[in-house]
């Protein structure tokens, strides 16, 4: 196996710069939404009784799940080798960083964020989220640590499993505040954490190969077809894997005659929310993307890969809107085997969902956080020697990996 | 040979003691006033009660919005102003409600039963559970309320209220109350009157208000005394919580549904 070598992205200046402009144009109009939001009150938002918690959730929560997934590429070095461990541990950084601004600044008061770290509540999921969160952003500080430098080398095993079992913890915590919620029949679910964990993968591992299969091609870097062809398959098993979870997720409520109306709802009259299901998670993100990449022809395109990778995304977007929007909007049961006739709080008068439509302030906090990760990446790539110089078969022959102590000993 | 220092100025003396008994006379009062004032809100609440609420949908009147009117009033969600550019179809949706009245109907038989709405104020509260700063808390007298110098309204007790018992300030106050202050960005929900509570007034603004139009369908009361109203009516008529099934102990209850 020859010696890796890492080369900060040299793409020209002009293409750099223009491309950070752009990013900070984003994140530029992000900002006086927020300040917009923050001035005016939450009634800009599309966001309201009955739907509290909208699109930037959906952008956030995304972001947070895709950054532990993003960090499974270091995890499984002995799968794809630690070249790629670096891009890893930097995105999962960057997206963690952009997913929790876009939490942050969602907040009824977000100045008071001094409190959410001084004044703990131990019986919430979200009270250890905050510990989930800034732990995992240190971990993974120290893995990147571990990987470049020859003296934190030693303890890259070690930091490694912590920074994996720590991942665990931290996507089944984001599952958990959903799946702990016992008013809602949407969630209320503890099979929410692990496939939180599977979506996490899936979505980590999406965003990582579009970042690499970009920047590498900006670059021109080769990738080998043989990493990409295990990149590409393992995104597979991972797509594969959500739509198991959501197999069982509905089999298990549709077993119960008390979730039948939730599920007739999400599944066929719901509207936006049904064409969300199907159309944006099922089809786009899982049906779509699994015949892209199984396809005897198509698979072997990069492009192809691009495109299965970006519908992966899109689909996840779509997931999330069904998970957190989708699962409010139905109307709480509270009195089963009635129908409510009357109410002046939308209470699901004759099974009415919750309303909900999003607004442009709320739209551009989420593009926000993506931008705010895509930033940090960028000039991550561009100024440190994250990206590998080649993965071309012959600089990375995947098959000479070993599972010996020693990969581990020697500096990525 | 007698030192002229030794000797004892009278005049001082009686001049000391006539100042110590005005400053007596003009503080004492107000420290004693102060005191006796301060009672009820001084003492730390105690567990000895928990209070409730009792609604007998067989007397709340269909179209009757009493309770709603009262509630507003005294909170001073009647205050709330529509913000300029706001549809009134969207302010509906966003506006803080702390009681609300439902007409549901059986499926199966067709009856109609109206109801108000309101925080359940649960013994194991979900909302309190969740709260990240622990600013959703239970009082010791059994009252669900939200500290609001502790609310960041992130909103996660709206999520996991099963009552939709909560609202968020979505904008700016105008001309709050002092008994009730309330803030753009925090969480807020029906907290049982908790002013009155500190003023020992034995009952909540809804209660009055349908006693008032002659309903007399919520009884507010101590649950844990056996002797109060509303423990005697729990004794003597059937009575449920709504979501029984999620075992919450909830301090409102309900007859007739």
């Amino acid at each position: 196996m020859k010696r890796i070598v890492y080369r900060e992205w040299r793409i020209p200046p002009t293409q750099f710069w223009s491309l950070l402009g752009a990013l900070a144009a984003v994140v530029g109009m992000s900002t006086l939404a927020f300040g917009y939001m923050e001035h005016t009150g939450h009634w800009v938002s599309g966001m309201n009784s009955s739907v509290v918690w909208g699109t930037p959730h959906v952008f956030a929560v995304f972001l947070v799940i895709a950054a532990s997934g993003a960090l499974n590429i270091a995890s499984i070095g002995t799968v794809f080798h630690k070249p790629l461990g670096r891009l890893s541990g930097l995105l999962a950084v960057a997206m963690l960083m952009g997913g929790l601004l876009v939490l942050v600044m969602d907040l009824g008061r977000p100045e008071r964020l001094i409190v959410a770290m001084t004044s703990y509540n131990f019986s919430s999921i979200f009270a250890w989220n905050i510990f989930l969160y800034t732990g995992f952003m240190v971990i993974v500080i120290a893995y990147l640590w571990t990987m470049a430098d020859r003296q934190g080398a030693p303890f890259n095993y070690s930091v490694g499993v912590v920074a994996f079992l720590w991942r665990l913890a931290l996507t089944t915590g984001t599952g958990s505040i959903f799946g702990f919620l016992v008013s809602r029949q949407a969630y209320d679910a503890a099979v929410l954490a692990p496939m939180f964990v599977l979506l996490s993968f899936a979505y980590g591992l999406a965003i990582f190969m579009m970042v690499l299969l970009y920047s590498f091609g900006e670059d021109n870097r080769p990738i080998g077809p043989k990493i990409l062809r295990r990149l590409k398959n393992l995104l597979g098993v991972f797509v594969a894997g959500i739509l198991y979870f959501v197999l069982i997720y509905h089999l298990t409520n549709l077993y119960g005659a008390k979730n039948d109306s939730f599920e007739n709802w999400l599944l066929f009259n719901g509207g936006i929310h049904t064409f969300m299901f199907w159309i944006g998670w099922i089809l786009i993100g899982g049906l779509l993307p699994l015949g892209i990449i199984y396809h005897p022809e198509l698979s072997k395109e990069r492009n192809w890969i691009m495109a299965a990778c970006t519908l992966v995304v899109l689909g996840g977007l779509a997931a999330m809107y069904v998970i957190i929007i989708s699962s409010q909007a139905f109307p709480i049961q509270m009195f089963p085997s009635h129908t409510i006739i009357e109410s002046s709080f939308f209470d699901g008068v004759n099974g009415q969902p919750g309303p909900y439509t999003p607004t442009i302030p709320e739209v551009l906090l989420g593009f926000g956080g993506v931008a705010v990760a895509l930033i940090i990446t960028v000039v991550g790539v561009r100024v440190l020697q994250f990206l590998p110089e080649s993965l071309s078969d012959d600089v990375i022959p995947i098959d000479e990996e070993t599972l010996s102590e020693d990969a581990f000993a020697k500096p990525a | 040979m007698k030192d002229d220092n030794d000797a004892i100025n009278s005049e001082r003396r009686t001049f000391l003691g006539v100042a110590a008994g005005i400053t007596a006379a003009a503080v004492a009062p107000g420290v004693i006033l102060h005191t006796v004032a301060a009672a009820p809100r001084a003492e730390p609440v105690t567990s000895d009660v928990r209070w409730g609420l009792l609604i007998d949908t067989a007397k709340c009147v269909d179209g009757c919005s009493a309770c709603v009117d009262a509630c507003n009033h005294e909170n001073g969600l009647n205050l709330q102003v529509m913000p300029a550019g706001e549809s009134p179809q969207k302010w509906e949706t966003q506006k803080a409600v702390w009681i609300r009245k439902i007409k549901l109907q059986d499926n199966q038989t067709g009856r109609v039963t109206t109801l108000p709405l309101m925080c359940q104020h649960c013994d194991d509260p979900p909302c309190v559970d969740v709260c990240p700063t622990g600013a959703s808390f239970k009082r010791a007298d059994g009252i669900v309320m939200v500290d609001r110098h502790l609310c960041i309204g992130c909103r996660y007790c709206m999520m996991a209220c099963p009552y939709k018992a909560r609202s968020f300030n979505h904008a700016e106050m105008h001309g709050q109350l002092t008994s009730v202050p309330r803030g753009k960005g925090c969480v807020e929900s029906c907290n049982l009157c908790v002013h009155r509570r500190d003023f020992e007034q034995e009952s909540t603004a809804c209660v009055d208000a349908c006693a008032a139009e002659g309903h007399h369908a919520i009884v507010f009361g101590d649950l844990k005394n056996p002797n109060s109203e509303i423990s005697q009516l729990l004794n003597a008529m059937p009575s449920r919580q709504i979501r029984e099934d999620l075992v919450l102990n909830t301090g409102v209850r309900y007859s007739g549904v």
